[in-house]
């Protein structure tokens, strides 16, 4: 156990230091371990190193980033694809089409909505048992990682299933153990999406919960030890000693949650089954799915990918923002 | 820290252990739910009084599942997949780690933003071009079609990630290194690669997951060759919205989760001698 935390507190600093250095461009102090190699001259060895990875990435990501780009301006229906119907331009046309759907604003909606709701509470979770696993002793503590392993280890298709069967309206504990006779949770759009928020925090906050003790226990222990000795009540020492230095790892976190949250799929399309009655569990992930592979509507699923990748382009930059600002303070 | 906890009252530090070991079971629940469901006899796993235990284990449903389709080959499959991925997406990330962390050059910081940019895009929103790239090259319906993409997918988080263990080789090993003879291959293989390996074990676990659990790219590519499938496809044979084959699901579930478990023991095990005894002088 000991093993995953001290790894996950190497890499978290790592990256959190190393993204803090990025930030400073040449400008900044140069580390030691950047100085150019002793033997020197070999212009081309770092991109001889980066060739594989530049490869696959520009085939298999910005290719079809562009491809993505290029689909959503055009006509590209069932036809073009195996009728052999030439593709015509549309420019903008897939987009307006899109935004005068009612029926994408309200995915929209959902979508942000959803997210946040799983990203919050996956954070409160996790930072909540971070700290109480600060505050108990080995065995509670070897218990409550084990258990959260399990969670994080557990696939998504199969983590869906689990939690369907045990809020299974007929065989199911939960309804049993809760007196509910035989309610069911996927009926109703907003208890349908609370279960599958259920099962995304269940499946989660082990990640935050890992991550935020290992930082915890990172900080050194005369920092606690003096703001105790001077006083401080724990709200205070949390509030003012340990929440500033673990904003790195927060704000890393944050970020991870929100993008794995704003792009849930797995879970959605297998508990409710392919986006609840009458679309009223869709996320944009599993809308533009539908679009694309159930209408054949490819160039509308395209602009629908369009719009995700912008929105989460929108979150990297302010991710970028704040690594900046953090690399300025500290 | 242990000042910090000795203020602490007892009480309340009960109270935390004993909620912290309610949560665990609470988290731990379904875990234990998925495994007694599989080992249920059909009869009670169908049964409006559902018990926390049964009386009759049964290996009906392991059976049922070993049995419909070719369960056996859909594992490999997927084993197949996400080993190749792990050990394909480690030596990339490895060597290009090395090139943004020990070398200066043009590009440099552009480049790593570039990888920052690329881990926010959202894989599933490239699944049409790719449907698209993947058809136009024949690789529909084969391994290879899940493999790429994952590889690709895996990449610039591996990168970040890996950056950190790298920069925490000491410069002295290498000039060291270079002062004795060794070339610059000798050095990255003999002397770097095994220092990162467990940062590289590290970074498999998240490749590994993402790539195992993989859904979307296995429904989308894997249309028609059903022999090429992978287990959560599999998987959902036995579940049909209407009509589950509760333990069907949930027995199919343990045998695919397993490996995941069996994973983040060994590479715990793997991280436990790793690092920091490896680098320190």
């Amino acid at each position: 156990m000991t093993g995953v935390t001290k790894s996950l507190t190497g890499a978290v600093r790592g990256a959190v230091g190393v993204r803090r250095g990025a930030s400073r461009p040449r400008g900044g102090s140069r580390t030691s371990n950047t100085a150019p190699r002793p033997t020197g001259g070999a212009v081309g060895t770092p991109w001889l190193y980066l060739a594989p990875a530049l490869v696959v990435l520009g085939g298999l990501l910005v290719y079809p980033v562009y491809q993505l780009g290029l689909i959503s301006f055009l006509e590209y229906t069932q036809a073009q694809v195996s009728g052999g119907e030439p593709t015509t331009f549309q420019g903008l046309g897939n987009y307006a089409e899109l935004f005068g759907d009612g029926e994408f604003w309200r995915v929209l909606l959902a979508t942000v909505v959803f997210a946040a709701a799983c990203v919050v509470s996956t954070l409160a979770v996790g930072c909540a048992l971070a700290v109480l696993l600060t505050r108990v002793r080995a065995v509670p503590r070897l218990a409550l990682m084990l258990a959260a392993l399990g969670a994080w280890a557990t696939p998504a298709v199969t983590g869906s299933t689990v939690w369907l069967l045990l809020f299974d309206p007929d065989f199911g504990p939960v309804n049993r153990m809760l007196g509910l006779g035989d309610h069911s949770w996927t009926y109703g759009r907003l208890s349908a999406f609370a279960l599958v928020l259920l099962e995304v925090v269940w499946c989660s906050f082990p990640f935050v919960m890992v991550t935020v003790y290992a930082g915890i226990r990172a900080v050194p222990a005369e920092v606690l030890e003096a703001a105790a000795l001077d006083g401080a009540s724990q709200w205070r020492i949390w509030r003012s000693v340990l929440a500033p230095m673990l904003r790195p790892i927060l704000v890393v976190v944050t970020i991870q949650s929100v993008i794995w949250d704003f792009k849930v799929f797995t879970q959605i399309y297998v508990m409710t089954n392919g986006g609840g009655i009458a679309g009223q569990n869709l996320v944009l992930n599993v809308y533009a799915y539908q679009k694309a592979f159930a209408s054949s509507e490819y160039s509308l699923g395209s602009a629908i990918g369009v719009v995700m990748l912008l929105i989460l382009l929108a979150v990297t930059l302010v991710y970028l923002r704040l690594l900046r600002r953090q690399g300025e303070e500290l | 820290m242990n000042l910090v906890r000795a203020r602490v009252r007892r009480p309340w530090r009960l109270a935390a252990e004993a909620s912290a070991l309610l949560i665990a079971v609470v988290v731990a629940f379904p875990l234990y739910w998925m495994v007694l469901s599989a080992f249920k006899p059909a009869g009670e796993i169908e049964s409006t009084a559902p018990r926390p235990w049964t009386l009759e284990p049964s290996l009906d449903s392991f059976r049922r599942v070993f049995g419909q389709q070719e369960f056996g080959r859909y594992f490999l499959n997927s084993l197949l997949v996400a080993g190749t991925v792990v050990v394909a997406s480690a030596l990339i990330a490895f060597l290009a780690a090395t090139a943004v962390t020990r070398f200066r050059f043009r590009f440099r910081t552009t480049l790593l933003i570039m990888f920052l940019v690329a881990q926010m895009v959202p894989v599933e929103a490239l699944t049409i071009p790719l449907f698209f790239l993947m058809r136009d090259f024949g690789q529909l319906n084969t391994l290879g079609s899940l493999i790429l993409p994952h590889i690709a997918f895996s990449l610039p988080f591996a990168i970040w990630m890996l950056r950190g263990f790298v920069k925490a080789v000491p410069e002295a090993l290498e000039e060291a290194a270079y002062i004795d003879g060794a070339s610059r291959a000798r050095f990255l293989w003999q002397i770097l690669f095994p220092l990162v390996f467990p940062g590289l074990v590290a970074t498999s676990v998240f490749s590994f997951i993402s790539t195992w659990n993989d859904f979307l790219f296995a429904k989308s590519f894997i249309i028609s060759d059903t022999s090429q499938s992978t287990l959560p496809m599999a998987l959902l044979v036995f579940y049909k919205p209407d009509d589950p084959d509760w333990g069907g699901v949930m027995a199919a579930s343990t045998v695919m989760t397993i490996p995941v478990l069996v994973f983040f023991v060994l590479v715990q095990r793997r991280l436990v001698s790793g690092l920091g005894g490896a680098v320190k002088d």
